[in-house]
């Protein structure tokens, strides 16, 4: 089965046949394919629309609002999603803003892919997970693949998208391999799809009642499942999972229904805890019902160190989402 | 986009408009802030005069003069200071937001350049044979994003003119403590060629816009155009520090006295007559129109 890379790798060809798709991003071009190789190919097929850039994130991202607003469709690779920091102005002040602040007179199609993540050892700014940034920016959607829905199909969705779409790559997902329902690679879930452009995956057991749902996205969705596995296996401890690619602006309601079944909510990503996008999922549910029992797992509020030692000791893993599980499902 | 016979005229209606929104905002009508153009008409009637009406524009916050020089309509312009329904972006922008045709601005210094240079970009993928326009002030050169757009620009031969208002004043700060070297070396530092003048003269700004635009065109290349000029209002409203002595002497640079030297007191007066009768008409009609609504603000 084709891996995540590949199929972001086929999603840029889909996309690039539309003639107004323009791709820009630094290191891009054949036969280095861009540092994680996600472009591999592109350069060689469409030499006019893939366009090698300067080490100059704003300016990238700038150039690609001014194409957007001009009837273009481009797609920005940073490099390390750690720079998202240097086209923050881009992003908030000027990509999510014209269409609202021009009274809905243009629109703005525009791609900005980057790989976030910890878990290879690349130190405090070459590993986290920045999107909570962004998250709840007034027309900017924040967007992530996984392992379910195919991320050749979401990126076209973006692209064809007539706003703003930061789509997070988690670095350990690129190697990993797609999943196919029904093949035992999902715990025999039953695994259900929500419509639309950024589907939201739910996966429940068909004929045991869970105890509790944990809400993930991103390449967490592997620990998540793992541990899931774990407690299942372990613990008898039955969970859904439910699985996001749109985490912004929030639409929980694969969640909300999972929630009705089992009363309890885990969330589970890589970023830091405080002010996360766990923070903003257990708000959204706690105000359907207070008293709703709920945790988060997520980074420590630290940075990443380079020692894999301490970077597992900052990152969650799959031995604190099973804990956490436990816990909440008052096992432990 | 026009000829020598709309230089005076447009530039009185910029002078007019501005002067009559200071009025406005003084008797409490206009909430927020608003930055002037007056003393810096001549800089935008001179380049519109020299470009083609496809050409995209990217303004900054002091846009009105642009604005209006590109044709804009003055009730449009007000309506949307006054958040009206019927502005140009329904109230959402105000006075350093606005688009119209394939007008743009934003109040973000510096952050409009690559954006504008994207556009540029854009027109030369298409092949529309239109350049794109950015308008910078000497305050914008602090923002390092300009530099990077500068590069890309003349690496890739994208058809934008930089266009430089000096006017001296970083909002309240002179440039003496804000800028080091040359506005000019910043540009031949990325091989894009310069047109500089010093001048309250706009027809002097459009002989040298006119040059800067058809290189621009012709070779598909970024090329600038360094203006000096003189703002003879504070930044936004009530933030001018400088002394009575400095502003008399820059208000020796007026434009418009300029420009009237060449036509007759009879073509001054009728345009004069004209402007207000445009300006009254504009500020009355959008003062009666509907404020934007909160449920047409949610998309």
């Amino acid at each position: 089965m084709n891996s995540v890379l590949e199929r972001l790798n086929a999603g840029h060809h889909l996309a690039l046949e539309d003639e107004r798709v323009v791709f820009l991003g630094e290191d891009i071009l054949d036969p280095y394919g861009g540092a994680f190789k996600v472009s591999r190919g592109l350069s060689t097929r469409y030499p006019e629309r893939v366009l090698t850039t300067p080490i100059s994130e704003a300016a990238i991202v700038g150039l690609a609002n001014g194409l957007a607003l001009r009837g273009l469709r481009p797609i920005v690779e940073i490099m390390f999603g750690d720079f998202v920091t240097l086209i923050a102005d881009q992003l908030i002040n000027q990509a999510a803003k014209f269409r609202w602040m021009y009274n809905d007179q243009v629109r703005v199609p525009l791609v900005v892919r980057a790989p976030m993540g910890g878990r290879r050892g690349y130190g405090p700014t070459h590993s986290q997970s920045l999107e909570k940034i962004f998250l709840g920016i007034p027309g900017l959607k924040t967007v992530a693949p996984n392992t379910l829905v195919d991320p050749a199909e979401l990126l076209v969705s973006a692209v064809k998208d007539d706003d703003p779409v930061l789509f997070v790559e988690h670095k350990l997902l690129y190697t990993r391999p797609m999943l196919l329902p029904g093949l035992g690679e999902l715990l025999d879930f039953e695994v259900s799809q929500t419509e639309g452009p950024y589907p939201a995956c739910s996966l429940r057991s068909p004929v045991k009642p869970a105890g509790l749902t944990i809400a993930t996205y991103g390449y967490n969705f592997e620990l998540a499942r793992a541990a899931a596995l774990d407690l299942m296996m372990e613990h008898e401890l039955f969970v859904e999972l439910v699985v996001f690619t749109q985490l912004s602006p929030f639409h929980l309601d694969p969640l909300l229904e999972s929630l009705s079944r089992t009363g309890r909510l885990l969330t589970v990503e890589e970023g830091g805890r405080t002010m996360g996008w766990g923070a903003e999922v257990l708000a959204r549910c706690s105000e359907r019902n207070p008293s709703l029992p709920a945790t988060r797992v997520a980074a420590l509020d630290l940075p990443i160190a380079n020692a894999r030692s301490l970077e597992e000791a900052t990152l969650p893993g799959q031995a604190d989402i099973v804990k956490a599980a436990m816990r909440l499902a008052g096992i432990a | 986009m026009y000829g020598l016979d709309r230089f005076y005229p447009i530039m009185l209606l910029i002078r007019r408009f501005e002067e009559r929104l200071l009025e406005e905002f003084s008797q409490g009508h206009l909430v927020g802030t608003t930055h002037t153009y007056i003393g810096q008409e001549a800089d935008a009637v001179g380049i519109f005069a020299a470009l083609d009406d496809e050409d995209v524009i990217f303004s900054n916050h002091r846009c009105h003069g642009h604005f209006l020089a590109y044709g804009g309509d003055p009730y449009r312009l007000a309506a949307e200071l006054m958040g009206k329904a019927t502005g140009l972006v329904g109230g959402r922008g105000g006075s350093q937001h606005i688009q119209w045709r394939n007008f743009y601005s934003n109040g973000i210094q510096g952050g409009i350049v690559p954006v504008a240079t994207g556009m540029a970009l854009a027109e030369k993928q298409k092949k529309t044979g239109r350049i794109a326009v950015a308008f910078l002030g000497d305050g914008t050169l602090g923002e390092g994003v300009v530099y990077e757009s500068l590069n890309i620009a003349s690496l890739w031969k994208l058809p934008i003119l930089y266009v430089v208002e000096n006017n001296h004043y970083a909002q309240t700060t002179p440039i003496e403590l804000g800028l080091a070297g040359s506005i000019s070396g910043r540009f031949a530092g990325f091989g894009i060629p310069v047109w500089e003048v010093d001048t309250c003269d706009a027809r002097e700004v459009q002989q040298n816009a006119r040059a800067a635009i058809e290189k621009v065109g012709q070779e598909s290349i970024p090329c600038a155009l360094i203006l000096h000029t003189q703002r003879f209002a504070a930044h936004s409203k009530g933030d001018d520090l400088r002394p009575e002595t400095e502003l008399e002497r820059i208000r020796q640079f007026d434009p418009l006295l300029r420009e009237a030297e060449r036509i007759g007191p009879a073509e001054r007066e009728a345009a004069e007559r004209a402007v207000q009768a445009l300006i009254e008409d504009a500020f009355t009609r959008a003062a009666a129109d509907p404020s934007a609504s909160p449920e047409a603000g949610q998309p």
